[in-house]
């Protein structure tokens, strides 16, 4: 029978968890409706980049959220977990994009100002067509990735404040509505730089804690490499029939561990709500500086995922491995659950609560296939014998796994909101701009006075939110995969032809348009062909990963590394057309050597204007 | 670049950039030693060696990588004010 802490103040029967979530939920959400509601602005480059003030150290604590998502929170140490050694791909592929970011395109593009990134396109290229292709691939992009967000938000919700997940999607798309519609990126910044403390925390917590438990140390870094639990998590692995957990290349082959790391460490760089965040400061040698700061606080969680994703491997396998299966129970809202236990020394029934609550929510399914009342973990087909979880709960339930107090469970899930809420209004402001920006104002309305260009760009992120809630209701896929795609559409889209456009003073508007195009094409169809079966509901996918039974992809070149394909063919295609038609005019050719030294970077256009960029250095 | 009036094209910084390009060339060659070959096509053999009680490509998969792009990324701003100040194009 559950513990029930009868709540008296709330008039109705919660359990601790449940209280303390809605408490730590309503606080973190005032403090960013607050932030939304003081950070209001009136123009549009209070609302598209914040003024350009944002100081570096606090745009880093942003970037790391806005960039965090709910995949990095929620779902990466699940799938390192499944995943073993080659879960690292998600972890280099995510951090190693920032090395990128840092040298080849942040410093420019912060000197080149603007709004947005398809802003950049259409300078650099002299063209609308490539802004239209521009604009059109950051929304494709961002739409994407927002709808794993969402997914996201409806999970937390779902399980820890017991509500429907179209509830909870809508709660999330009310308050990222507010602070984004009225604060634009300056409340966006402001929030975000919040929000990072609290996901930050969130993650770090349970981590420490399960590590102290676990290991001589409480620092996770430091209890994976001296504590034993890789030993213990290999023998058990083997005793059940898995591969060992350190052994590389046992679920991805070697060429698409490559292709995956090089597709999401160019998406990385080439994501258009990351660079933009770049915008926002106050000139180059910040932008440099934020992004080393942006990667220390990404890397605070990101060295502590893969720790927590191994301590929770063992933890599972050396708590559900054997344990007892009881009698079906059924609850009063009518889910059904199976409860299990172990039997202690003293002969007593112990049971596993962790499993039994996410049993409610359907993400743990068990199934006593042989009927001997005893939970198996063998390996069949990849799978644990007879039970199911769900890879997306993972960092979740790690706190009920390691029976921590009900007010760190409520942490976590206060965390995990904040991951995606903060990613999710970051995008939104890049649908938002595109859409009102690049695509209406400069070709329906150009002369439109600041208040309408406002009012246009709130309205748009209305109608981003809808969007991206009706995504979450009805998510295509996992968190984590979904999210791989955003990036290896980013990767072949925006990466080359940004990339060219700094470093390759004899790129053309002919070039990088068809670049661009050719390779998030190619990218997009590759996905969906191979995985209509999840993201168009079709029974069977349309097509088989190429290259099966070749030497150097065994298995099949996998939907996730495409956007490293993807971004050769942009390269390949834009080099070639550009030497075959003429070379960019003149004023464009010092737009590109203007990029390239930091002086001036003050304010956008302030490059083209020399005497303005004098009087600031007298 | 200051007495260079606006109707003249700018001066291309060429030292500069040559030089900027020398050291993201040498970074990001360590970038892919690192996430490449550590963590990638040598950690079969690095696995034969133990940091703690991991092995040692494992180890660089899922943690000493991380640590060598932060300092790659804080060296280049580093670097790079130094080169700003030299060649005189700071703001």
């Amino acid at each position: 029978m559950d513990f029930i802490e009868q709540m008296p103040l709330l008039g109705a029967a919660m359990t601790a968890t449940r209280a303390w979530t809605f408490l730590f939920v309503t606080i973190t959400f005032m403090v960013y409706l607050y932030i939304g509601w003081r950070s209001r602005v009136k123009e549009s480059g209070e609302f598209y980049v914040a003024g350009q003030g944002i100081p570096a150290i606090a745009n880093g604590a942003a970037t790391a959220a806005d960039w965090m998502s709910a995949a990095s929170f929620i779902s990466m140490a699940g799938l390192i977990s499944g995943l073993g050694s080659d879960g690292s791909v998600f972890l280099l592929g995510w951090t190693g994009g920032y090395v990128l970011l840092a040298m080849l395109l942040a410093p420019y593009l912060r000197k080149f100002g603007q709004y947005t990134v398809p802003d950049f396109v259409a300078k650099r290229y002299y063209s609308e067509t490539a802004r239209i292709v521009a604009a059109v691939c950051a929304v494709f992009v961002s739409i994407t990735y927002v709808a794993g967000q969402m997914r996201g938000v409806g999970i937390v919700f779902a399980r820890f404040l017991e509500v429907e997940t179209w509830q909870g999607v809508v709660l999330g798309m009310i308050i990222v509505g507010v602070f984004a519609v009225l604060g634009g990126m300056k409340g966006i910044t402001w929030t975000q730089v919040v929000q990072f403390f609290v996901l930050i925390a969130a993650f770090l917590i349970p981590t420490f804690a399960l590590s102290g438990m676990l290991t001589d140390s409480s620092i996770p870094q430091i209890g994976f490499t001296t504590g034993d639990i890789a030993e213990k998590v290999n023998l058990i692995q083997e005793d059940l029939g898995f591969s060992s957990y350190t052994q590389p290349f046992t679920n991805y082959d070697m060429a698409n561990v490559f292709l995956i790391m090089f597709a999401l460490m160019a998406g990385t760089a080439g994501l258009p709500h990351v660079i933009v965040r770049f915008y926002t400061v106050a000139n180059v040698r910040a932008a440099r500086y934020s992004a080393f700061w942006a990667l220390l606080f990404i890397c605070l969680l990101y060295t502590s995922a893969p720790v927590l994703a191994m301590f929770a491997r063992y933890s599972i396998l050396h708590t559900l491995e054997g344990a007892h299966i009881g009698e079906v129970v059924k609850t009063d809202d009518d889910t059904e659950y199976i409860p299990v236990y172990r039997i202690n020394d003293e002969g007593k029934e112990v049971p596993i609560q962790w499993v039994d609550t996410w049993q409610k929510t359907g993400l743990i399914t068990i199934d006593d296939k042989n009927k001997d009342g005893l939970l198996s973990l063998k390996n069949v087909d990849g799978n644990f014998a007879e039970v199911t979880i769900d890879k997306d709960i993972l960092v979740l339930a790690t706190p009920e796994i390691a029976q921590l107090s009900p007010w760190v469970i409520a942490i976590v899930a206060t965390g995990g909101l904040a991951a995606a809420l903060s990613t999710a209004a970051g995008l939104l402001l890049v649908i938002s701009s595109s859409m009102a920006h690049d695509l209406y104002v400069h070709f329906f309305e150009p002369n439109a006075s600041e208040p309408r260009r406002l009012f246009i760009a709130r309205i748009m992120i209305i109608g981003a939110i809808l969007v991206a809630g009706y995504f979450g209701i009805a998510p295509p896929g996992f968190i984590g995969e979904v999210v791989a795609f955003a990036f290896g559409l980013a990767a072949a889209s925006f990466f080359p032809i940004i990339f060219l456009g700094i470093f390759d003073k004899r790129m053309n508007r002919e070039g990088a348009t068809t670049g661009m195009i050719v390779g998030i094409l190619f990218t997009a169809i590759y996905i969906i062909l191979c995985r209509s079966d999840r993201v168009l509901g079709f029974d069977e996918p349309l097509m088989t990963p190429w290259f099966q039974g070749s030497y150097l992809i065994p298995n099949g070149l996998r939907p996730e590394g495409v956007g490293a394909i993807g971004l050769a063919l942009n390269f390949i295609v834009a080099f070639t057309i550009s030497r075959l038609t003429a070379a960019p005019p003149e004023d464009v050719q010092d737009l590109v050597e203007s990029v390239r030294i930091p002086r001036g970077s003050h304010a956008p256009e302030a490059h083209f204007d020399e005497t303005d960029a004098e009087a600031d250095n007298p | 670049m200051s007495s260079s009036p606006p109707p003249n094209r700018p001066e291309p910084k060429v030292a500069y950039w040559r030089q900027n390009l020398m050291v993201i060339g040498v970074l990001l060659t360590i970038w892919a030693f690192v996430a490449f070959g550590c963590s990638i096509f040598f950690i079969e053999w690095l696995n034969q060696f133990q940091i703690g009680n991991l092995p040692l490509g494992f180890w660089f998969a899922q943690q000493g990588s991380m640590y060598v792009f932060l300092v790659l990324i804080l060296v280049y701003a580093l670097v790079m004010d130094y080169l700003d100040r030299k060649h005189d194009v700071k703001e």
